[in-house]
């Protein structure tokens, strides 16, 4: 850190008007930039805002010490990879210039401009850059509550609950056992993810516990890149993955988790070794707090610039947000993290904001060099966000491809999502 | 990498002759997800950084979106992109000429 934590907290504490470097504002463009929440959106936007806009004073507001990513999360569900190798510190971000401070945000000040800190230390802002996460809605299936959630885990927000906590009770399932996963309807984060643990999960089955069955309740008919997975399932996991959709009474409406039983819509109660609930989810509290969320418990946004639409002078990212048909992803927030530095860089030095174009590749790992994936550019429509025509898509399938394109293209994908996995997080923490 | 930096800091403090540049940073901004920070690849993504003069650059673009060379995805990406934004793309990662 360039200033020591005790020096910031206190220039944070004083008046807005003293804190502020007056020789900062003479660079044009300069002004303080405060990000709250360290994860693919807003460390995304420090390391961005580091390499392109050095008038930019960047301070990051993480609670966490260290951030734990969502995906390949999955793969150490399987064994195949540890929690170590998908944890990350924020010391180079730190190293770069970037004012990192680990303390929750009590309250956002939008009028007065200002961050107030869980020690009493308030941060102002010339703007402000909110990438906060998701929250599970407890209680939104009858029985899920933060304390059902130790024996049924979600393994879904990582700052609550490791993945290693559902990867102890699988290798503790029996040989012939049943795991249960629950799975809510949209929008909800990583739409493939589930569908990825699915796989991850039958990998593991496949080696370790071959008489065992996974079963897949999810509360809609249909998902990312449905063809792919169920194809490659049927390839890979014949006779282990029984996925059933809202229409075959997959909605799970309450859990049991003293008799580790769920019961459908319809009625119907289903016993599970191991129990994976996936609740549904709405834009984490500090957003919602701040007044950036609407009654959908999501955040709308201006497409052009990412700022809300409920509090001026907020820009929001990633998956708190209504973006579709932009999927809550990680390479989503990275990329509107982007953006959204750009426009409060162009905005600081008087200039219009920039056009927008955003990003997205999702790769799911369905089994051992089996990659598949999901492609999209995005760019404001007439009303939100549209993809450009004739771009974006997913993999080809099966029957597109001759066997030996098949198994390359499988291979490749594979082999390109630990990249983009070594890219990304390299591009972020290292 | 040096030269660049500074080229990058004349144009974002310019006026609107050159108001190009912050859309140059957010389309490298899309690569770097996969091809890294400075377009260098590794763990087994090619690297883009200063592998083709600036018209083979384009010319490759061009193939991916209209199928004539196999890809994985970047077919399904390159179609998303103006030909303006391949060209400022190309201008980024191709060779100094």
């Amino acid at each position: 850190m360039a200033l020591s934590r005790r020096a910031f907290l206190a220039a944070a504490a004083l008046p807005a008007a003293l804190a502020a470097p007056r020789i900062a504002h003479a660079q044009a463009g300069a002004g303080r930039v405060v990000i709250i929440g360290g994860g693919f959106g807003g460390a995304s936007a420090a390391r961005f805002a580091r390499d392109n806009f050095p008038a930019l004073d960047i301070t990051l507001i993480e609670r966490s010490r260290s951030f734990t990513t969502c995906p390949y999360g999955n793969l150490v569900l399987a064994g195949r990879r540890d929690m170590n190798s998908i944890t990350f510190g924020y010391e180079k971000l730190a190293a770069r210039g970037v004012r990192v401070v680990h303390q929750s945000v009590v309250a956002v000040d939008a009028g007065a401009k200002q961050v107030r800190l869980a020690d009493g230390a308030q941060v102002p802002y010339d703007r402000l850059i909110m990438s906060p996460g998701i929250d599970l809605r407890w209680g939104a299936i009858e029985g899920y509550d933060e304390a059902a959630s130790e024996r049924m885990p979600h393994g879904w927000v990582p700052s609550l609950q490791p993945i290693s906590l559902l990867r102890r009770q699988l290798e503790a399932m029996p040989d012939g056992g049943r795991f249960v996963m629950v799975i809510p309807d949209n929008p909800f984060r990583c739409p493939p993810g589930p569908y990825e643990r699915i796989s991850m999960v039958a990998d593991y089955l496949k080696r370790a516990k071959p008489r065992s069955k996974l079963i897949a309740l999810d509360a809609k008919n249909g998902f990312s890149k449905q063809p792919l997975f169920q194809d490659a399932w049927a390839e890979l996991y014949p006779g282990i993955i029984e996925w059933r959709g809202a229409s075959s009474d997959g909605r799970v409406t309450r859990v049991n988790a003293a008799a580790m039983e769920v019961e459908t819509e319809f009625g119907e109660k289903l016993k599970g070794d191991v129990i994976n609930v996936i609740p549904p989810q709405m834009a984490a509290k500090i957003a919602r707090d701040a007044g950036l969320a609407n009654q959908s418990g999501w955040c709308p946004i201006k497409p052009a610039t990412l700022e809300s639409t409920q509090v001026e002078g907020i820009h929001v990212l990633g998956d708190a947000t209504i973006a579709a048909p932009m999927p809550k992803s990680g390479f989503v927030a990275s990329s509107h993290a982007k953006h959204a530095v750009a426009c409060i860089a162009a905005s600081l030095a008087g200039r219009a904001p920039p056009s927008a174009t955003f990003f997205n590749t999702c790769y799911s790992h369905v089994g051992p060099d089996y990659g598949i994936s999901i492609v999209g550019v995005f760019r404001p429509g007439a009303n939100g966000f549209a993809e450009v025509e004739g771009s974006g898509g997913v993999s080809p399938r099966n029957a597109a491809l001759t066997a030996e394109r098949r198994r390359e293209h499988r291979q490749l994908e594979a082999l390109y999502a630990d990249g983009w996995y070594y890219s990304i997080t390299g591009e972020m923490f290292g | 990498m040096k030269i660049r930096f500074a080229l990058c800091l004349l144009l974002f403090s310019g006026g609107s002759a050159v108001a190009q540049a912050p859309d140059t940073a957010l389309l490298i901004g899309g690569c770097q997800g996969c091809h890294g920070v400075s377009g260098q690849g590794g763990n087994g993504i090619p690297s883009i950084k200063a592998n083709h003069s600036r018209d083979e650059f384009v010319a490759l673009m061009r193939a991916f979106s209209a199928n004539e060379r196999p890809a994985t995805i970047m077919g399904r990406i390159s179609r998303g992109y103006t030909p303006e934004q391949i060209a400022l793309l190309a201008a980024h990662y191709a060779r100094p000429q």
